[in-house]
Formats: C-alpha cells, structure tokens, sequence
C-alpha cells in the first residue's frame, strides 16, 4: 500500500496511468462514514466495521463480474489488501481500511457481483471486521476530505 | 502491490499494450508521458465523453459514456465507430513490392487478386512473429499495409532495412507512410446500407471528384436505364444538389446520360458495396473525400476499416453516427479487446510476440500453399519444420470459472502439471462468462481438456475450447 501511496503522490506521470474520467460530480459519498484514500469506505458500529468501496471507485472499475472474498476468520491488517474486485476491464486490490479479524463476507456478491456498483454502500457491502484497534480509524478521513481527494484526483489529468 | 485503484489505468495499458510490455510501462512513467501523441479526432473522443488514457504512445478514449459491457453488446446488436487511427498505415509501391513483401510475410501476396487482402505476419529469422498486420494488394505494382500502433516503430525499422538492401541490388519499391491519413473502423452487421447512405450523399455532392465518377461510369454502362430504383435511392437525391451534379455528367457525356446518372451511381454504389465480401478493398469516395475502403475489422463483426484524409475525418465520424440515427456508437479500446477477444483474435503483445510462431499462434491458415512449398520467407525454415512436425506449443481457447483468468495466470493440467499460460483474458459481456486465450503444450489442446487456471494462488476449473468463442458475422460469398 505504502508503496502505491508513494507513487500517486510523488510521480506526476503516474497521473498518466489513470483513467482521465470526465469529472461526473455525481458520484455520491455518504456523510457519516470513514474513508481511506484507496477508495474503501468504512461504515463503524461499536466495536465492528463494515467495509466496501466508494462510489467513486466503483464508477472507475466499471462494470463489476467478480468479488474475490476473504475467509471468515481471515485476519486483515490496515492497508492490506484482503480481496479483489473484477471488472470487464481490469482487476482491482480492495485493501482493509482497519486492523482485525473478519467475520462475515457479503456472500450475495458471489451470485451478485453487480451490487458492488448499483449499491456500493448498501447491498454492496464486502466484508465485516471485527477491530482490533479502533484508534485506527483517526488515520482514515470523513466524507468531505475524501470528496475533496477525489476531485482533487480527477482534475489531475 | 497488485494493484489498488490507482493502477487501473496501468493494468488497461498492460492488457492492451502491442508493444513490448515492460517498454510500455516505463515509457509512460518517464519521458514520454507528457508526450502523447493525439488523432485527429482526439476533440471529439472528449466531446463524446472519451476517457482517454495512453496507449502505445498515443491518448487514445478506453471508452465513452457507455460501460465497456453495454460499448460490446452495442456492437453486436448495433454498431460501433472506432478511433483506429494510431494504426499505421503504408503503401509499397514500384514493380518488384510484391517480391520484395514476400521475403518478410507468409502471405501468398503474388496470389492475390488486385484489390484483396489478409491476415499475415512479419516474421524474424527465428520464424517469430514481428506484427500481425493486414496487407492488400490494391494493383500489382501497389500494397497497402496496417501495421499496429505498438509495432510501429520497429515494424518501419524493419521494412526499410530490407527495402535498402533490396532497392540497392536493383529491386523496384520504395513507401508511402499514410501519415497524412486517418482510421476509422466501422463495425455492423447491416452495414453496407448504412455506408451506402453517405457514399450515395457524397455521390450526389457538388465537390465531386469527376475522375472517380467517370471510372464508376464506364464500370456502369450496363446499368443505365435500370429501372430498379428504390425510393430510398431517389430520395438520396435531396443530400445534394442533383441538377448541378446532372450539368457536369452531361457536359461529360452528352445529355442522354445525363438525368439518370445520379441514381444509377447510387445504385451501382449499393451494388458494390454488396460485392465487396471480406478482405476486398477499394478506393472510392465517401463523404466527399477519397477513401480506402476495406471490408475487415477486428471484431468478429461485419465492417469496414476506413483510411480517410484526415482533414475530413471528424466530418466521416459525425457522418457515420448521424445516419445511423444513434445505433452505432463511438466504442474505445476496451470494448475493442473485449470483442476482438470473443472473437478468438490474437493482441499483438500478449497473444503473439516475437518468439512465437505463426504455426504456435493458429496462423497455419495465413501461409500460402504457394509459400509451403516455397519457403522464402525470414524464418521459413523453422515455421516449414513446425508445420511437418508440429510446434510444441498451440494457442488455444479456455472457458473458466472464478475469476477472470488475466494474462500471465498458469494454467496447469488436472493433476497440477504446469502446461501453459493465459496470454489475454476476461469476462465475456456477449457469453456472460469467463473466456481467454493462451498457450499449451502441443497434445495436450484439444477441445474439452480439463485444465486448473492459476489467480492469484488458487486454481480454479477450465476446459479447453475452440475459438471464436463469439461466432463470427464476416461478409462472404453464399
């Protein structure tokens, strides 16, 4: 993670690699959940958290055909990658937005891979995490810096 | 690090990438990235809505508004209008090209009619594949060549190399790169009606070119007086200004010609355009410019690939999707692999590079009965050999669940012998399932093989099938 991180941030051509995407500015983001800036949301209940990816992200894959999903009790660590997601067009890491141990997958995904994009924050949910460290969450940011980061991406091509 | 969000664009440039893979990839990290090349349609692709990314050196539109699943359907059902210029194209021209060609395709070039072509590949001394390309002979002192955008380079480097060695022991041929051109594919199955549509409003234009029209018109003489007019035809005659258009006809040929010229040429056009099957070329006007017309592509479909000057090509473009009245959309590069792949049709860079042959890639139907028995090509040796003893390794298709299988997964046979590798794959939107193409060892490709493709570390089950996995809607004789 740390690594494309470094890449996005610090090589103006890799701007170049990425779709230039007509800046829709519909892609929705909801107020009160948590996101990390590889285009995971995290939506948190006590001690348990529930992981997809944004709107935005899937908006860019396009068309969903495959979930790749952890095993129940799998560990996941944050920024790690967890699973994958498939589209017609390529094939995407979904990385962790916190530390713990998961303990429920959307199974619908597996019959239903396209709720990823008609319902990425509802039906499209991916895994559940139970945390280990809920201090982590303060690394991730709300819904108005990651809309923000997310224009912020669009308009660099 | 596989690949979070970010690299999507980069795994789109790997997947599709004709060139070498790794110079693809750091040519847009370092030098180049600010420097891609744009078509003349590059406003357009964006005024559509084009999501451009770069691709073999150029800034080319992946796709547009619509999802590269509904771009693909699209094209089945209706039609898409590709961008196809980064393609490049050449002619060779002089009395000895046809020799001279020879030495470096395994086409039967001499054995071609004038004005039809094929599928070949250049070939290296190792019999490997240098590009697929498709060549015509538009006369025999003349081919016309289309080359891919990613082999570019090296393609030309090749080429004049051996044209300089030919030329100085005295062979005649010598090239035009249609650098001045651009591409446009058109692919749908009903195609020729719509085509016929803009040749037979550029027929009736006021800026003809008279030496096109008096060509058509000897070819025609048949035809006049033909009653057999649709209404569709004589209606066609509103694009244009037909008494104008009568005056110069008449002052060519005297007025008895005059008054039916027009929708004979229409007529005629039409009827051309019905002869004119798969892999047949022409030169003609279309749109009021002076096209190549060859009916290919590389989709499966029926269709038409399009050089047009590029001065008129946006004008082409907006012409196309006007008469069709929205049908056939603009369609990008990613729908483009998803089609070319249905149809079982190699990607120059993955599914065929310079260590594999024509024999090992499925191109044994490319080689001319003439050049088997010949040889005379660079490689001939080893590909002659292959074709006796058969190659040790075949291209081959696979149906697989899972996930898509990508390039470079392993595929392996049911006891977990490794036996091949995935070269392109993905989800096919017309089949709703997982296809992709790649190599296996020679015995072990036969339709129906069970096989354990390898993503991501686990395996998952595939057969092996045959291809086209889409069946193919080429425009032949019946």
């Amino acid at each position: 993670m740390a690594s494309s991180r470094l890449l996005w941030a610090s090589s103006r051509a890799a701007s170049y690699l990425r779709i230039s995407v007509f800046h829709r500015g519909f892609s929705s983001i909801i107020k009160d959940l948590k996101y990390a800036d590889s285009h995971e949301w995290v939506k948190v209940d006590g001690n348990s958290a529930t992981v997809g990816i944004t709107d935005h992200a899937q908006d860019h894959l396009g068309d969903v055909v495959y979930v790749e999903l952890p095993e129940v009790g799998t560990s996941v660590s944050q920024g790690g990658s967890f699973g994958a997601v498939e589209s017609v067009k390529a094939t995407s890491d979904i990385n962790s937005p916190v530390s713990g141990k998961v303990v429920e997958v959307n199974e619908e995904l597996n019959s239903s891979p396209g709720l990823v994009n008609s319902s990425p924050y509802d039906k499209g949910w991916i895994i559940k995490v139970e945390m280990n460290d809920a201090g982590e969450l303060k690394s991730l940011i709300d819904a108005d810096q990651y809309s923000k980061f997310c224009e912020e991406e669009d308009s660099k091509h | 690090m596989r690949g979070g969000l970010w690299q999507l664009g980069q795994s789109i440039t790997r997947r599709l990438a004709q060139a070498d893979k790794k110079g693809v990839a750091r040519r847009y990290f370092a030098s180049e990235a600010g420097n891609l090349k744009k078509t003349v349609l590059y406003d357009f692709h964006v005024a559509n809505g084009g999501k451009m990314v770069p691709f073999a050196g150029w800034s080319m539109p992946i796709q547009y508004k619509d999802s590269i699943m509904e771009s693909t359907l699209n094209c089945r059902e209706n039609g898409s209008l590709f961008d196809v210029s980064h393609m490049c194209g050449l002619s060779l021209k002089g009395k000895d090209c046809i020799p001279f060609l020879e030495k470096l395709v395994i086409a039967d070039v001499a054995g071609l009619a004038p004005g039809s072509g094929t599928l070949t590949v250049f070939t290296n001394e190792k019999g490997g594949a240098i590009d697929d390309s498709v060549i015509t002979k538009v006369k025999d002192d003349h081919i016309y060549i289309v080359v891919n955008a990613g082999c570019r380079d090296k393609d030309l480097a090749h080429i004049e190399g051996h044209m300089k060695s030919f030329t100085s022991k005295g062979g005649d041929v010598s090239w035009h790169i249609h650098d001045e051109r651009s591409l446009l594919a058109l692919q749908i199955w009903h195609m020729s009606i719509l085509l016929d549509l803009i040749i037979s409003a550029s027929v009736c234009h006021f800026g003809l070119n008279l030496g096109f029209l008096l060509e058509v018109f000897m070819n025609s003489s048949e035809m006049i007086g033909c009653s057999n007019m649709s209404s569709r035809n004589v209606d066609n005659l509103h694009y244009g200004h037909p008494g104008a258009f009568s005056n110069k006809i008449c002052s060519i040929y005297g007025n008895e010609a005059g008054p039916l010229a027009a929708p004979v040429l229409q007529f005629l056009t039409k009827e051309d355009l019905n002869k004119l099957y798969f892999g047949l070329f022409k030169i003609l006007d279309i749109n009021g410019a002076i096209c190549f017309l060859t009916r290919t592509g590389y989709t499966g479909e029926d269709g038409f690939e399009i050089s047009v000057p590029s001065e008129n090509a946006v004008d082409l473009a907006k012409a196309i999707l006007e008469k069709s009245e929205g049908k056939v959309r603009l369609t990008g590069l990613g729908a483009r692999d998803s089609l070319r792949l249905e149809a079982g049709l190699c990607l120059y860079g993955n599914d065929m590079e310079q260590h594999v042959t024509p024999v090992e890639a499925g191109l044994t139907w490319a080689i001319g009965k003439r050049r088997r028995a010949e040889g005379g090509f660079l490689g001939a040796e080893k590909i002659l050999k292959q074709l006796e003893e058969g190659p040790p390794v075949r291209r081959v298709g696979f149906f697989s669940s899972g996930p898509p299988a990508r390039s470079h997964s392993k595929v392996h046979d049911e006891k977990g012998n490794p036996i091949g590798e995935i070269t392109s794959g993905g989800f096919s939107p017309c089949l709703k399932k997982n296809i992709a193409m790649g190599y296996v060892k020679s015995g072990l490709h036969k339709a129906g093989t069970k096989v354990k493709i390898e993503v991501r570390g686990k395996t998952y089950d595939g057969n092996i099938t045959k291809m086209p996995f889409v069946p193919t809607k080429y425009y032949k004789p019946s």
